[in-house]
């Protein structure tokens, strides 16, 4: 079983990119499982939301304390909340930044992988709506889902224009981290 | 299964259910964290995909009673709701099972205030114990979808005529998204039949519910109530049963073991808990130790006998519950369980562990350290019932 933690703001989607990851890898053919950390919603508090990826049904219903990999929608976060907590070595903390990785001082064995989200977003969607981008990144990095079922999720959830904006972006994002696996 | 298999909200697979067992009336008043499903289902109406009475009402209460009103006229009611929700509730639903109306109801567990708290325990519906309504616990998205037609085929049979709750845990089963298979048109139509109930209000047949019982007669009402709750503790088996030759799915009629035969320690335990018990126990048998699970799904009506039964080889019973009785010092499923074993010769250990309320999370790790106190008990150190999950620095 993989486990995903992806920490953000109220409003930034946090809660659709574990929907539309866990769509995309039932597509890919796992079982998938998708909640949020059932915070009061409020626009701009830190939110997390988890995510399970596994090959058989998932019967585990706890939050994630040893994340596999950590996805952090605003950088502001890693001064308010603890992200790198429990993450495994093995995976990565994919942070949503124009910074490099080195600038990030955090008490963790995972490496950090970096990405200007908010950048692509400008470009391609011309809002700065990050949370597709970065679960297109987080295929390209792990390579644990296929970005066309990605995008199919997306598509499927946002028909139309948005939906064909966001896939590009999502293409985008995968291919320049690809190169980070 | 896969195939047929969608990744949607817990909500939107329980409003679909309603949907495909084509109620005649919905009456509901949103509340955190059922409103997903009434979104869906007042969407469902607007858009023409139910031939159904949509009722906004301004309360939980009205709710209720618009329901009692329209099932009493021989609808197929249905609403939704949860904690404060559920308690304003309260004196109705002592008057739909008392007419003996099926309605359903899907209670998406949460605390109660105060202080106030959005977040899952199941207070609220075994609060509501005693008000003659059918209770069952869901594990899944998907069993709590499925209860809805089993609980409409319980509900109206007309040996049972109770209503009934589907209890699925807030936010937990309500908001997680996960593979389901939505409930088919076809199949649903052939397992649940229309509603034609033998009595209801009919100004060419003129009769009166619920108005009046003197002393000569109140008692035998309750005693009628009670022995219905006796057919359906017999009928929920039947109708899982049935459940399972069209749809093919089964999660136990009354109860449901887990590892269960040759098990020592047996816990017992309701709702979505149950998919983390099994992956610890999963875990504990691997290193040898003798562990299994008994889900109750059936809390109203009690299943005492098939408890009893399966129960009869445990060596220490550990009960988990998401509620307490101030004042006891006990979850209601403990309580139960110990009433239930007294006379019989299965008296041993029964060790009550609350735990998750107002949303504490239960890790694995939780399961496992109240699996290592039940070890203790062969030693004679025990506690009756006690917190689990304190944090001992605000304690």
């Amino acid at each position: 079983m993989k486990e995903i933690r992806i920490h953000g703001r109220g409003g930034q989607g946090s809660v659709t990119a574990a929907e539309l990851l866990a769509v995309a890898a039932f597509e890919d053919g796992k079982y998938s499982q998708a909640f949020p950390a059932f915070g009061v919603e409020r626009r701009g508090a830190p939110v997390t939301a988890f995510v399970r990826l596994n090959d058989k049904p998932i019967r585990l219903r706890s939050q994630i304390y040893e994340p596999d990999y950590v996805i952090v929608q605003d950088a502001t976060l890693v001064d308010v909340v603890n992200v790198a907590a429990g993450a495994k070595p093995e995976g990565f903390i994919l942070i949503n930044t124009e910074k490099s990785p080195s600038s990030f001082i955090l008490n963790t064995k995972a490496p950090v992988k970096t990405l200007d989200a908010t950048k692509l977003a400008m470009d391609i969607i011309g809002k700065p709506i990050v949370n597709t981008i970065l679960a297109g990144a987080f295929a390209g990095v792990s390579g644990l889902i296929n970005p066309e079922s990605i995008k199919n999720a997306v598509m499927e959830r946002f028909p139309g224009k948005v939906g064909e904006k966001n896939a590009a972006a999502i293409q985008a994002a995968y291919d320049l981290m690809e190169e980070q696996r | 299964m896969r195939k047929s298999m969608v990744v949607v909200e817990g909500s939107y697979a329980v409003a679909h259910a309603v949907k495909v067992c084509k109620p005649h009336v919905i009456s509901a008043y949103p509340i955190t964290p059922q409103t997903h499903i009434v979104e869906d289902l007042s969407q469902f109406a607007a858009d023409g995909e139910m031939n159904c009475e949509y009722m906004n009402v301004e309360s939980e209460f009205s709710a209720i009673s618009a329901l009692i009103g329209a099932s009493a006229a021989g609808a197929r009611t249905y609403t939704s709701t949860t904690s404060q929700g559920l308690a304003l509730m309260h004196e109705a639903l002592f008057n739909a099972s008392g007419m003996r109306l099926p309605i359903v109801m899907t209670v998406v567990n949460r605390a109660l205030s105060a202080p106030i708290n959005i977040w899952n325990d199941q207070q609220d519906s075994i609060s509501q114990r005693d008000t003659g309504w059918i209770q069952l616990y869901a594990e899944d998205v998907q069993e709590s979808a499925d209860m809805t037609p089993q609980l409409f085929k319980l509900s109206e049979d007309p040996d049972v005529l109770l209503p009934s709750m589907a209890c699925m845990d807030g936010f937990i089963l309500s908001h997680v998204y996960e593979p389901v298979i939505l409930l088919e048109q076809g199949l649903t139509d052939e397992f649940l039949p229309t509603y034609s109930p033998e009595f209801m209000l009919d100004t060419k047949n003129p009769m009166s519910f619920g108005a009046f019982a003197d002393p000569s007669t109140y008692t035998e009402f309750r005693y009628k109530q009670e022995k219905a709750m006796g057919e359906a503790l017999r009928k929920i088996e039947e109708i899982a049963n049935e459940f399972k030759d069209i749809y093919g799915r089964y999660y136990g009629g009354l109860i449901d073991g887990y590892a269960l035969d040759d098990a020592e320690i047996v816990i017992m335990a309701m709702g979505s808990v149950i998919g983390t018990i099994k992956d610890t126990i999963d875990e504990l048998r691997h290193d040898g130790e003798s562990v299994g699970l008994l889900k109750v799904r059936s809390f109203r009506p009690f299943p005492a006998d098939a408890i009893r039964a399966a129960l009869k080889n445990a060596k220490v019973i550990v009960t988990l519950d998401k509620n307490i009785s101030v004042g006891k010092n006990e979850g209601a499923l403990c309580t139960e369980v110990k009433a239930c074993l007294h006379n019989t010769d299965t008296r041993v250990p029964v060790i009550g562990f609350m735990l998750g309320h107002g949303g504490r999370d239960i890790p694995m790790s939780m399961i496992k350290k109240i699996i290592n106190k039940a070890k203790l008990v062969e030693k004679g150190i025990f506690v009756e019932s006690e917190f689990a999950d304190l944090r001992e620095d605000l304690a």
